[in-house]
């Protein structure tokens, strides 16, 4: 299959399609309402289920029914309607059963605006709902990536059966690039549905999937094969890329849009000869802690980008563990940092630390209007 | 080799699909592109502008403060991107809505009456169009032809009997470029 150009969103919906998803359940809002736009469309071509719910909550709670009965399904949506969503995702995770959500983020809180964002990075790694749990969050940075973690959120969230999320912003959700969409995988046929799903108990004994443990002993086994299934996770299914970190005197950990922009920077810091690496989490949860408490050993100091108050800047603190100073820029309210601002609070990190090539700070970045 | 260009005017006169069309074109050529819309609550007459990232290496930031060319189709577009045009850039601005000059020595400005152009030839929407042959040709990103393919590969089904009206146009800006 070659590369066409194609537009985040969509191509999230045709992955998600061509990785066999039997049902979509959304409600529109942007920027991640052409995610329903083009399921609206190839669903019903393809004689599968879309379904334009009445509110986030109803979405996610005709996932975690169609995801009980063995269905591959997802929805999608944007900040606010995420955080509608977490009863019925905490419900969903204490269930195990598998389901898949996309977060386009935008800028918050409250209904804040439609521009890039990633100050959900909190609610979707820490505190997707109430209860002991984590998703599984993986972070694209490009269309391409934004297609790959789609068809691998649906293959993890079955294999441990629990919630994959994808987290996105409006940037990768609008924007076009090249990109190749996967081969079109047959739906799941209704007798090879999972053994645990609830399929009509013919000639069986009927499945039980609840939420609901009464007694704390009876919970707390719950809870204790929870855990043992994240920390499996958590051994098995980290995931990062990195650039130019073999001889780096700095390191950058930026995820998503930004993690992009610090590619840019990375190269633009190496022209001035200072030997700027860059780390990029794929997965936000489980957190690639061990390669970053490893690299931050080799280096002379962190700085972490996002956009967002400094969320992830906790994670990189936790596995830094000191070895190194943990510098920090972000930008908030939907502002996408770019390079020519970056790279001075780089430099002044660099000269702080004493660090090689880090200039004199004679250059001052403009006032950013993204 | 990276260029970065941000078309931007109103919404209506095609700037998006002015930057979609040139991303297929730098995209053909077998350089990484990327195309981002300015996007958000707006309207028809509302401002409206992409970037087209283009390099033969892969695309860190899709977005940049300062382009190395910019196609301006109204005067607010002039206003906010005719200073920002890197140093030996390209500036195409559209002198039929842009009552202003660009005195700029150390980027080439070209001034066409692109709306006006349009009309003369059958429709006034193609402005667009015309000004991107001539940003083609002044920045040597894509030849016209590759534009012209471009056009005929993704032109909306709807738009098609528009096709040699399009190619008409393309040239017609890419002579304004000399």
């Amino acid at each position: 299959m070659a590369a066409e150009l194609l537009e985040g969103n969509a191509a999230i919906a045709e992955a998600a399609i061509r990785a066999g998803c039997e049902a979509f359940y959304g409600y529109p809002i942007t920027p991640q309402t052409e995610v329903l736009e083009h399921f609206s469309k190839r669903m019903p071509e393809l004689g599968r289920v879309f379904l334009q719910a009445e509110s986030e909550v109803a979405s996610i709670n005709m996932v975690y029914g169609a995801a009980s009965a063995g269905a591959r399904v997802m929805s999608s949506s944007s900040s606010p309607g995420i955080s509608l969503m977490q009863e019925g995702l905490s419900y969903i995770a204490c269930s195990e059963v598998p389901a898949v959500l996309v977060n386009i983020m935008r800028g918050g809180p409250g209904l804040g605006n439609v521009q890039p964002s990633q100050a959900d990075y909190f609610q979707a790694t820490k505190m997707a709902g109430h209860g002991d749990y984590h998703m599984i969050v993986l972070a694209p940075s490009t269309v391409q990536e934004a297609i790959d973690h789609v068809v691998l959120a649906f293959d993890l969230a079955e294999k441990y059966r629990t919630i994959a999320m994808v987290v996105a912003d409006g940037a990768i959700g609008q924007m076009m690039e090249p990109a190749e969409l996967p081969p079109m995988r047959p739906v799941r046929r209704f007798e090879d549905r999972p053994e645990w799903a609830l399929t009509g108990a013919k000639g069986r004994d009927p499945n039980v999937i609840t939420s609901l443990y009464l007694g704390a002993e009876n919970l707390e086994a719950v809870n204790i094969r929870l855990q043992e299934k994240l920390a499996r996770i958590k051994a098995e299914e980290v995931r990062w890329k990195e650039y130019d970190t073999d001889d780096a005197d700095l390191l950058l950990v930026a995820f998503g849009t930004v993690g992009r922009v610090c590619q840019t920077v990375v190269r633009e810091a190496r022209a001035k000869g200072l030997k700027v690496g860059l780390l990029r989490p794929i997965t936000l949860w489980p957190y690639p802690e061990a390669r970053l408490h490893e690299l931050a050993g080799r280096v002379k100091g962190v700085f972490t980008v996002e956009m967002n108050a400094g969320q992830m800047l906790e994670d990189v603190r936790l596995a830094v563990e000191g070895q190194c100073p943990v510098g920090f820029y972000g930008r908030m309210g939907g502002v996408i940092p770019l390079p020519d601002e970056i790279l001075p609070k780089l430099e002044e990190f660099a000269r702080e630390l004493g660090v090689e090539g880090a200039g004199d700070g004679a250059a001052h970045a403009e006032d950013a209007d993204a | 080799m990276q260029q970065e260009i941000i078309i931007s005017g109103f919404g209506g006169q095609g700037t998006l699909f002015a930057g979609q069309l040139l991303a297929h074109a730098v995209m053909a050529k077998g350089l990484h592109v990327t195309w981002i819309p300015s996007y958000g609550p707006e309207m028809r007459g509302g401002k409206a502008r992409c970037t087209v990232v283009a390099s033969d290496e892969e695309i860190g930031a899709p977005l940049v403060r300062r382009p190395s060319a910019a196609i301006v189709l109204n005067l607010p577009s002039f206003e906010a991107f005719a200073e920002q045009v890197k140093p030996g850039g390209v500036l195409v601005v559209n002198s039929s809505l842009v009552p202003r000059r660009c005195e700029r020595t150390d980027i080439r400005a070209l001034h066409i009456p692109a709306t006006d152009m349009a009309e003369e030839i059958g429709n006034p929407r193609l402005a667009n169009v015309i000004t991107l042959g001539a940003l083609a040709r002044a920045t040597g990103l894509v030849d016209i032809e590759d534009l012209e393919k471009a056009l005929d590969d993704h032109l909306p089904e709807r738009h098609r009997k528009l096709l040699d009206l399009n190619f008409r146009a393309l040239r017609l800006g890419g002579e304004q470029a000399g």
